[in-house]
């Protein structure tokens, strides 16, 4: 097809997805311009794991559920270069199954990250997105809770976060807590550098919302997780 | 008022955030007045207003602005300063006949600087974030300004400010930008 044609019709993409505010906040984005057709997750067995590693990312499927998408997902040892094969190898099953032409990832500082996406992208011929790079952090967060997300705090991994941290929802209030640790603590807005890990319950594509059900805590020295033991899903 | 000029694949795509916002960020921050247009929509009123040019990069598998040249003959006759960044380096020199060739770089790379210029003055070396499979061809009437291992990575008009890089400055080398928009201050 020829390049003008091609560029006036939506493109099929899929959303390298983690359950966490940044990839869903992406995803949405990405719907108002592009057509998202699938989900995409890359499980990691090791919870050192460079790219894919985040709590309770075993319910990506009941979010995939919650946003009407299918989900791709593929496993990983989650050692630090073979992860890259298992990101291609789900790469190439969602070209395969639901035909992307290109992917949208959440990054927003990581170079690290986003070099890796763009290389394997770049090998299958695929369009990269990162609508979120270098954002301002501060409209980003905004945006975030306007826009109707409620993503809750499921990983802290830095001082001064306490355990009182995990299960708390992002709204207003958390921000402006937030916004006071960014301020006197060398921790990112968005916890862009690792500082804290969200899982999303509800989002604006989301047609039902996730009702967290048991969840058990695990924290010591300024390190914990909210591991989500059972959760379904509700009307909003 | 400075043009930037938005290369991407479609006015306000999916893309605009990731390469044409954070220059927009920083000469908000620099308090620069500027004015955005895609390069499909920017016409002869904004040209002869910008005191200078931004050209934004674009998307690895976005080169649908390579099959417009004549929208980019302006540039050829704009003899204020402009800063190419990648796919914008690849249009600058294609306005003064320079082309391409295959080199891919993704990621973090090594830049030397090749001859003195003000805009990388102090540097003889520095890592900068690439996103290209092409490199660019130095035209008639440009110096080489700085390589990697792989590939020429600045240019500059012999006598004109007229500058492309191809690696992305807006990505962990924001003093050049910072250097760019002082070269225009004194230009003016």
């Amino acid at each position: 097809m020829p390049e003008r044609e091609r560029y006036a019709v939506t493109m099929k993409l899929g959303v390298l997805f983690s359950g966490g505010k940044d990839s869903l906040f992406a995803c949405w984005k990405s719907m108002q311009q592009e057509e998202v057709v699938c989900l995409i997750t890359v499980v990691s067995k090791n919870p050192e794991s460079y790219m894919f590693h985040t709590p309770n990312i075993r319910l990506a499927a009941l979010q995939a559920k919650a946003a009407g998408l299918p989900l791709v997902e593929v496993e990983t040892a989650g050692e630090k270069e073979t992860e890259l094969e298992d990101l291609k190898r789900a790469l190439f099953v969602a070209r395969e199954q639901f035909g992307i032409e290109g992917i949208v990832t959440g990054a927003i500082l990581s170079v690290y990250q986003a070099t890796r996406v763009q290389r394997v992208c770049q090998e299958l011929g695929l369009w990269c997105f990162n609508p979120l790079w270098d954002t301002d952090q501060e409209a980003y967060m905004d945006e975030l809770i306007s826009a109707g997300f409620k993503a809750i705090i499921v990983g802290v991994f830095s001082a001064p976060f306490d355990a009182s941290w995990l299960g708390k929802e992002i709204d207003r209030h958390t921000l402006d807590e937030l916004r006071k640790i960014a301020r006197k603590h060398q921790v990112t807005l968005t916890g862009e550098g690792g500082e804290f890990e969200t899982f999303v319950v509800d989002a604006p594509f989301f047609s039902q919302r996730i009702a967290i059900e048991e969840a058990s805590r695990v924290y010591q020295n300024y390190n914990g997780v909210l591991r989500i033991e059972r959760a379904g899903l509700m009307e909003k | 008022m400075i043009l930037v000029l938005d290369l991407c694949y479609r006015e306000n795509s999916l893309s605009r955030d990731e390469f044409v916002r954070p220059i927009e960020r920083h000469l908000q921050n620099a308090g620069t007045p500027f004015a955005t247009r895609h390069y499909t929509a920017v016409g002869a009123p904004e040209i002869e207003a910008a005191d200078a040019a931004i050209i934004c990069g674009t998307a690895l598998q976005d080169t649908g602005f390579a099959e417009h040249p004549e929208r980019f003959k302006w540039l050829s006759e704009f003899k204020r300063p402009v800063l190419g960044i990648s796919s914008g380096m690849r249009v600058l020199a294609a306005a003064f006949g320079g082309g391409i060739e295959p080199c891919c770089e993704i990621g973090m790379t090594e830049i030397r600087v090749l001859v003195p210029d003000p805009l990388f003055a102090g540097k003889e070396d520095f890592f900068a974030y690439e996103l290209h499979e092409q490199a660019v061809q130095a035209p008639n009437g440009f110096i080489s300004l700085a390589a990697s291992d792989r590939c020429l990575q600045a240019i500059r008009h012999h006598s004109l400010p007229l500058y492309g890089t191809l690696f992305h400055p807006e990505v962990r080398n924001e003093w050049i930008i910072e250097r760019f928009l002082k070269l225009v201050g004194t230009a003016q």
